[in-house]
């Protein structure tokens, strides 16, 4: 006993002090892809999960990029696109619709700006934080749900309880029942097989709820997509309140959604961005 | 081949392959089966390794195709499959069934016959397995004329007929798919008397996603990127093994520094892995210094992984044909500090764990499974080892940079109890071996090219066949490519795969209260038995 109480104090603290401090990932992190407008941009083919489409506007080459889509596999910017998409070191995206998570640019004309996605983002943002930030205040109590996840973001929703990341202090913590729960965070495309599973459980929260997904396959389907078995994405089942990108996101984008949700933070909205 | 020849009825061929150092056994007839596998288990000494069924239809034999493939289980044997084969009448598709002589055949027999519809005559539980909530009969999703691109609606269905004892005083607990901590889903129906497990009945593939057909007609690199997401935390090993399948089938090498750096990579996800695992064990026996200590280390070697990789999981670190990031001195010099520290925390965590009589008492003999009962469902892994099988993918099916002529000497831990004791000290010697091994695969490190290019187009209707010990034991993945070398089919034998049945097993020596422990000391993954 004496001994583990020696090292406790021996090891110190260890928690981050993200998001009062920013947080920089490493040198070889793989965040938002930078896309150069003007530059011979990749075809589509490329993604390997179709998050890039290009089309034509007015004689003009245009490509987007779905970043609730986006692995961050880096396979787009490597050679021979290398320079015309960079992988930046952005990890901060979480948003509230899916249009504030697409970027167009035009690819043939560097000075030709792409017109932004026809949306009504106010609406969305609305829903959200109002009534959710009246009813639930500044803290949020989580049931976690697997959709059918491959376990990576599962183990970095855990990784939000250890030590150094330690989402309590921020009066978000993770409940064992959705009776007690103020809203979900969603891994996984929502399987077939849990669909049932993931109504019933959502149903069980008490309104207003908040609906999170966390992850590329909660966000999109991502790597898994559409299919027999897969719905592709919580959307097509539940109303989503927060995206997190991520293939997993980082436990610090994770909070950085979570803190969304609840209005503590801004929303990202990539397509206002050039 | 004599011994085959002269239990069959029909004719036997043979032919060497997929590698060079296996055999391809064509049984005439389906009915020969079973006395053909007999031998292979029993005079042979081998364990079925995974079970590929293939739709054919569209191919010169006009037929449903089921491979047996077994490996021998002496320690150190030569790296070799043994695949038995038989050709199924699309009309007509039953084989007999091998469960009740192989305990291990159970789930892939299940498997087959709802993705594919191959009837597994007389196997004792042919309950669907796979598919759930109203699966339209008939439907089957791996044959080719499925179009997998199409969601198939829920339907609500009656009960799953659970297997359940029954009795005076015995009770049914229903537990899952959702659980109440942050983990994947499955659901467990326990009958106790008490807190006296009498059985447990495992139901999952709930992350069911499709993920084979999903990969069928991609371009090879195109589904790399698949196999490296159908677990998160294997996510190195899942990579390797496609894409040491898919080298074969290109015939090419990775470069030797590409292979240590791979080897290097598979012992940093063992090593945060078991690490983890072990905080996680501490968990399950309310040990909470332990708990905190074991995420802060894995914490730790997750972001080394960051650094190393661009990404905590390790992705984008491997890729067809080599990997695709250098390890450079300023990266090894971070490696080294890290796993030093580590090594200190490790130490102190389990010097912790062993002067603490009361979670000492938690794992000792608990969750026991019996080397038999290992041997019977050719379980993998730490669990194997555990329970006194000396088996390690590394050292049978060397891959990486196990597979160089002088390749580092591994040290195979085992032990012979089968408790959750057991499983946790194997696990804590296993990671201070990964800490070694990586040290020497460091030193070994030459300059040198880290990938050779993948041919434009790959060779049609080649199989490519790997053994990857991932962290939680061997992952056997099964590859092939169709006329335009694109994916004709995958099929990945996931570790969990074969130890879930295990569990239930082990779960059954135990209380209910000592479950969550049971399964942390397994600590095996959904999704990749799922897919």
């Amino acid at each position: 006993m004496l001994r583990i109480v020696l090292n406790a104090l021996r090891t110190g603290v260890v928690t981050t002090r993200y998001p009062a401090e920013r947080s920089e990932p490493p040198s070889r992190f793989r965040g938002l892809p930078v896309l150069r407008p003007g530059s011979s941009l990749p075809p589509p083919a490329v993604c390997p999960t179709g998050a890039l489409s290009e089309h034509r506007e007015a004689g003009r080459r245009h490509v987007a990029l779905d970043v609730a889509r986006c692995v961050f596999c880096g396979r787009c910017a490597e050679d021979p696109w290398a320079g015309a998409i960079t992988m930046g070191r952005d990890f901060e995206l979480a948003a509230r619709s899916r249009a504030d998570l697409r970027i167009e640019v035009v690819a043939d004309d560097p000075a030709a700006p792409a017109a932004a996605p026809a949306r009504d983002p106010d609406a969305e943002a609305a829903r959200a934080s109002s009534e959710i930030h009246r009813v639930l205040g500044r803290s949020l109590h989580l049931r976690h749900l697997d959709a059918g996840s491959c376990n990576a973001c599962d183990w970095e929703l855990a990784a939000l309880l250890n030590p150094v990341y330690d989402v309590r202090r921020l009066g978000v913590d993770f409940v064992a029942s959705p009776r007690h729960a103020d809203g979900v965070v969603v891994t996984g495309p929502v399987t077939r097989n849990l669909e049932t599973a993931v109504r019933r459980t959502v149903e069980a929260i008490p309104d207003p709820r908040v609906v999170i997904a966390v992850g590329a396959c909660a966000a999109s389907g991502g790597i898994v997509g559409e299919g027999y078995a897969s719905a592709g994405g919580v959307d097509r089942v539940l109303a989503v309140d927060v995206y997190i990108p991520g293939c997993p996101p980082r436990p610090e984008a994770i909070i950085f959604g979570i803190l969304v949700a609840i209005g503590r933070l801004e929303a990202r909205r990539l397509s206002s961005r050039r | 081949m004599a011994a085959l020849r002269a239990g069959a009825g029909g004719s036997v061929e043979a032919d060497v392959g997929p590698r060079p150092s296996d055999l391809t056994v064509r049984l005439g007839r389906p009915g020969d089966l079973p006395a053909a596998a007999a031998v292979l288990i029993g005079p042979h000494a081998m364990a079925l390794a995974t079970v590929v069924a293939t739709d054919e239809t569209v191919m010169p034999d006009r037929d449903l195709k089921v491979r047996y493939v077994f490996e021998p289980i002496a320690p150190g044997a030569p790296d070799r499959f043994v695949t038995l084969l038989v050709s199924l009448d699309v009309a007509h598709p039953e084989v007999p069934s091998l469960t009740t002589a192989i305990p291990a055949a159970n789930w892939h027999e299940r498997e087959m016959q709802d993705l594919l519809g191959i009837v597994p005559v007389g196997h004792p539980d042919p309950r669907p397995l796979v598919v759930h909530d109203g699966w339209p009969p008939g439907v089957f999703p791996l044959r080719k004329a499925f179009d997998g691109s199409r969601r198939v609606p829920v339907v609500p269905a009656e009960e799953f007929p659970h297997l359940v004892a029954e009795g005076e005083g015995v009770f049914e607990i229903p537990v899952g798919p959702i659980h109440a901590g942050i983990i994947e889903p499955g659901h467990f129906r326990f009958t106790s008397v008490g807190e006296t497990v009498l059985h447990l009945d495992a139901r999952l593939f709930y992350t069911h996603r499709g993920l084979e057909k999903r990969m069928e007609g991609l371009m090879p690199l195109d589904a790399f990127y698949v196999a490296e997401r159908i677990c998160g935390v294997c996510s190195v090993a899942h990579g390797l093994g496609y894409c040491e399948a898919l080298e074969q089938i290109a015939g090419i090498a990775a470069p030797p520094r590409a292979r240590l750096i791979r080897s290097i990579a598979l012992e940093l996800e063992r090593l945060y892995n078991h690490v983890g695992d072990i905080g996680n064990i501490c968990a399950g026996a309310a040990f909470h210094y332990g708990t905190a200590m074991g995420m802060r280390l894995k914490e730790r070697l997750q972001q080394l992984n960051e650094r190393l990789a661009g990404n905590r999981f390790l992705r984008g670190l491997v890729i067809p044909g080599g990997v695709r990031l250098d390890l450079p001195d300023d990266l090894l010099g971070v490696l080294t500090t890290t796993l030093q520290d580590t090594l200190a925390g490790l130490d102190s965590l389990m010097g912790r764990i062993e002067a603490n009589p009361s979670v000492v008492d938690r794992l000792d003999d608990t969750g026991i499974l019996r080397r038999q009962a290992a041997l019977d469902l050719a379980v993998a892994g730490v669990a194997a080892r555990a329970s006194g099988l000396d088996r390690d993918a590394r050292r049978e099916h060397p891959h990486g940079a196990f597979a160089d002529p002088e390749s580092p000497d591994l040290r195979v831990v085992t032990a012979a109890d089968g408790d959750a004791m057991a499983r946790t000290n194997v696990r804590a010697l296993e990671a201070r071996e990964s800490i070694r091994l990586v040290g020497e695969l460091v030193r070994r490190l030459e300059p040198g090219p880290l990938g050779v290019a993948l041919p434009e187009t790959l060779p049609g209707g080649r199989i490519g066949i790997a053994a990857i010990e991932s962290p939680r034991g061997e992952a056997v993945h099964w590859l092939r490519t169709d006329g335009g070398g694109r994916v004709e089919r995958y099929h990945l034998r996931s570790p969990s795969y074969h130890n879930w049945p295990a569990v239930a097993l082990a779960a059954e020596t135990a209380i209910v209260p000592d479950f969550p422990l049971v399964n942390k000391s397994f600590e095996l993954c959904y999704s990749c038995t799922d897919r």
